[in-house]
């Protein structure tokens, strides 16, 4: 396969630091994140990993420390903003609508896009509605994804029905919906058997190929992050340890001592 | 007939330009691709094919799910006069290999990246294949491969050398003719390599019309295109009927969707092999016994009124105004609505064939008013030897001879067929052709069978497989195989088996439990189970199974000719026989010499009257590892019954 074509940093994060209380969520942490890469994020259980993200997301303000994203730096941002800037993410323990359809779920990631308003929606004429045509509109680019996750056969099928594996992957469809520059993906394959797994790699690899969508990726499965990342960044107790290339990090002797222990 | 596929797709251009060839569901909705677009497709594909030096009758392989842009790409080969072979899309690579080298195929034309792959990682094997094109991009924009390109290039090329070359196209159809070949089918085989079963247009098309005549098939019948393009009955049901008829061949979204796609195109002509109406049946069973009590209660009692009422109306028999009556009601509650769900409301005209369908499921399609029906056929025969006609079905026979077909029993006890639609021969396969045909155009068609007394064909098994008892209590009697394997699988809870007993003084048995059945049957009684292995483990299983085999035994108990072949031991197997391990073929037809050398110890302990038995089988995961799974198999034995000397005929 061709190389894909690696960007300019499109996201930095700088220096930041994230306390609870006295607990030191995050300590002085800086990554970058190049445009169409696939970036991981690895660590231990209670490295920092989704604190990471959710500073990155809007969710948590750190105490210290800048996010660049697309040339701009803030400070702090509520999540609205940030999703309108153009990052969508998807969550460790789903959070769809489980009562609703596929179809619907992932239509609500169409929200931010959709510009009529409440009366225009609640009052249409039959003829022609701007709330119609929009919907028409919305539409399409849902079926798109549709087509594009291979979940054809579940579209009027209620979310809480389907197997997890399924459900994960209509999570990553409702991200998708918002067309985002940048996807933040936390665990996506969490509790999947191997096949999923080796079916939600080939998406989000997918997305990364044919969106050309910035992936930043939360996962536990070494496996699959060698496979699949660009490169990526090791977290332990809220400290970076490494970062580099799956190659590099392999051969980091902190990374090693974090995820193996050491002798002494 | 005297025409070709390309020229009865143009006939219907002309006649009909604007009427619906093809439909596909595209982003959830149905697109509709006119005759007239059709023949605009296939003469920008054809010229883009002629441009990339496509010669008269060359060989292009087609893989793929059922596409319009597929289709349009078999037309587009046979207008230049070249050959399309269709292979099955979930085959692996490897097995593409021998049809490829086979054919000397130059050319590929798949669906997508799946494909692409697979065709890419055989080219060091073949050497000769050449150029592939995709038709859907996805996953492909980053390759780079010489001689791969998207079909959508293809056809603009075509589009450019059409525009400066107008009438290029109906004098390259023109060229063709019906006695040339048309398209080329490898068999599966149940051993050795494949065979390549070379048609003409001619072959194809002349039982596609006899097709149509039979069933007074029109241009406004709906089907639905879902079996693999590579298997032949496809080719004749949405192919060449679809040009001979005119009708509309709706494509579904994907495989997932077929039961969602059936229920919103309501096929009038619906073909199926056994499994699938035996899959769709299970699936309204299960759903019943999750029904509240007046549900299952209603269905229950109109249910039986079908049963005793339903056929007899199909037949045109007589039926008492309070059995009508009934039955009316029935069906306004719950036949129509079952029908509605299953997607055969329409439906006009159903066959199944390919293999034998059980009794009950047989008869379960026909009494909630479909009327479903057998033939008989072969890839060798392009599929129409024989069909039932309406009013004269039966469950255990496939139908008459229709139109054009001669058909005798020789000496051995072997059908043989002469109709226009036999094989030219097996491609570059000379001895193999001569074994099937003979100097005076009979086809040996390898069942054993015979002509009842209204005319009818029943057959009994594959002849190679009818063998004889030695020794023991039967000594000498005959052996069916299949018979007895079919007998077992009408069971619900049996999903294959694999009997032995030729040459050997007794019949024993491979029962393979059907995962779905045997598994909400578990649930219903409590009984908890960790997969497949711990399932067909059980004892209670076990007990199951062996209460079908004793009935099986009681019925074959009925029947002098085979009353020796009832089944006196079996077991239980821990995992299910699949076409990846090669036990069965790519058309779900078992393997019993490969099954019977795998599991040689297991038969051994059959017949050397072992209580249970230990092995350890090698098996492939779908992701192309392999692993194995090992059990210590239980040996059952079955109660077998004197036979019964009656002139009543087995069930």
């Amino acid at each position: 396969m061709a190389q894909r074509k690696i960007g300019d940093v499109i996201l930095e994060v700088k220096n930041i630091s994230l306390r609870f209380g006295g607990v030191n969520a995050l300590t002085d942490i800086s990554l970058d994140v190049r445009e169409h890469e696939v970036r991981a994020i690895i660590g231990p259980n209670g490295a920092g990993k989704s604190s990471m993200l959710n500073c990155i997301n809007g969710v948590y303000i750190p105490q210290e420390g800048q996010i660049t994203f697309k040339g701009k730096s803030f400070s702090h941002m509520n999540s609205r903003q940030v999703a309108e800037m153009g990052v969508a993410r998807t969550f460790q323990n789903l959070a769809l609508f489980k009562g609703m359809s596929v179809l619907d779920n992932i239509m609500s990631g169409r929200n931010l896009r959709m510009k009529t308003n409440i009366f225009q929606q609640a009052f249409r004429n039959p003829w022609w509605s701007a709330a119609e045509r929009e919907e028409g509109e919305h539409r399409e680019v849902v079926e798109k994804i549709i087509d594009f996750l291979e979940i054809q056969a579940y579209r009027k099928t209620p979310v809480g029905r389907l197997p997890y594996g399924l459900q994960k992957r209509v999570d990553l469809g409702r991200a998708l919906a918002m067309e985002p520059s940048v996807l933040l993906l936390d665990e996506p394959m969490a509790g999947m058997n191997v096949e999923e797994k080796q079916d939600m790699s080939r998406f989000v690899l997918d997305v990364n190929d044919e969106f050309g969508t910035t992936i930043v990726l939360i996962e536990h499965d070494m496996g699959v992050v060698m496979d699949i990342s660009d490169r990526i960044v090791v977290l332990d107790y809220g400290k970076k340890i490494g970062d580099g290339t799956p190659a590099e990090v392999r051969a980091n002797p902190e990374v090693i001592a974090a995820y193996l222990g050491t002798s002494d | 007939m005297q025409t070709t596929f390309p020229r009865l797709m143009l006939d219907h251009a002309k006649q009909r330009p604007q009427a619906a060839a093809l439909r596909e569901k595209v982003y959830g909705i149905w697109q509709t691709t006119s005759w007239r677009e059709l023949a605009l497709q296939v003469q920008h594909l054809a010229a883009g094919l002629a441009e990339a030096g496509l010669q008269r009758g060359e060989h292009v392989v087609v893989v793929g799910d059922n596409r319009p842009r597929l289709y349009a790409a078999m037309l587009a080969a046979q207008s230049l006069g070249a050959v399309p072979v269709p292979l099955y899309q979930d085959a692996a690579a490897t097995e593409y290999e021998f049809p490829i080298n086979n054919a000397e195929v130059r050319f590929a034309i798949v669906e997508d990246q799946e494909q692409v792959d697979k065709m890419l990682e055989l080219r060091e094997r073949c050497p000769l294949l050449s150029r592939i094109w995709f038709d859907q991009e996805r996953g492909l924009r980053n390759y780079d491969e010489p001689g791969l390109t998207s079909l959508d290039a293809l056809t603009q090329s075509g589009k450019n050398f059409i525009s400066q070359h107008a009438g290029w196209f109906e004098q390259q159809v023109a060229q063709g003719r019906p006695d040339e070949v048309a398209a080329m089918f490898f068999t599966s085989g149940t051993t050795g390599n494949p065979k390549g079963v070379v048609h003409t247009h001619f072959s194809l098309l002349d039982r596609a019309a006899a097709g149509k005549k039979f069933d007074k098939l029109t241009a406004d019948e709906e089907v639905l295109a879902y079996l693999p393009l590579a298997w032949i009955g496809q080719n004749i049901f949405s192919y060449a009927q679809w040009l001979t008829c005119g009708y509309v061949v709706n494509c579904p979204e994907n495989g997932s969707t077929v039961t969602i796609d059936l229920k919103e195109i309501g096929p009038t002509y619906y073909f199926a092999p056994p499994r699938v109406f035996e899959d769709l049946l299970t699936a309204v069973m299960i759903r019943m016994e999750d029904a509240g009590s007046l549900k299952r209660g209603l269905f229950k009692h109109f249910m039986a009124v079908a049963k005793e009422v339903g056929p007899k109306l199909l037949d045109g028999q007589v039926v008492g105004w309070l059995d009508k009556l009934r039955y009316r009601l029935g069906d306004l509650l719950i036949y129509g609505p079952l029908r509605n769900t299953l997607g055969f409301s329409r439906v006009r005209v159903a066959y199944t064939a390919g293999e034998a369908i059980g009794p009950d499921l047989f008869t379960f399609y026909r009494s909630i008013g479909i009327n479903l029906k057998q033939l008989y056929g072969s890839t060798e025969t392009a599929v129409f030897v024989c069909l039932q006609p309406d009013h004269e079905v039966r469950a255990d026979t496939v139908g008459v001879p229709i139109d054009g077909v001669e058909l005798k029993v020789s000496d051995s006890g072997e059908i043989m067929v002469r109709s226009p639609g036999l094989l030219q021969g097996y491609y570059k396969n000379p001895e193999a052709t001569a074994e099937v045909l003979t100097a005076d155009g009979w086809y040996h068609t390898g069942d054993a069978g015979f002509l009842d007394g209204s005319g009818h064909l029943k057959i009994i098994d594959r002849a190679k497989d009818v063998g004889k008892l030695f020794g023991g209590a039967n000594d000498g009697a005959m052996f069916a195989p299949k018979y007895v394997e079919n007998k077992l699988k009408f069971f619900p809870y049996i999903k294959e088996a694999v009997a032995f007993g030729n040459r050997r003084d007794k019949v024993c048995a491979f029962i393979n439990i059907d995962f779905e059945a045997v598994g909400n049957w578990a649930e219903r009684q409590n009984l908890s189970y960790a997969g497949y292995t711990d399932l067909a483990a059980k004892k209670e299983v076990l007990s199951l199974v062996r209460d079908c085999v004793q009935q099986v035994n009681g019925d074959l108990a009925h029947d002098p000719m085979l009353a020796g072949s009832q089944v006196h031991r079996f077991i239980v197997l821990h995992k299910e026989l699949d076409a990846d391990d090669g036990e069965l073929t790519r058309t779900r037809k078992v393997r019993r010499g490969t099954i019977g050398d795998k599991y040689q110890v297991l038969v051994d302990a059959m017949y050397a009257g072992k209580h249970e038995q230990f092995i350890e089988t090698a098996v492939k995961f779908e992701d192309g590892r392999s692993g194995s799974v090992s059990a210590t198999l239980p040996v059952a034995d079955a109660e077998t019954f004197a036979a019964v000397a009656t002139l009543k005929k087995a069930a």
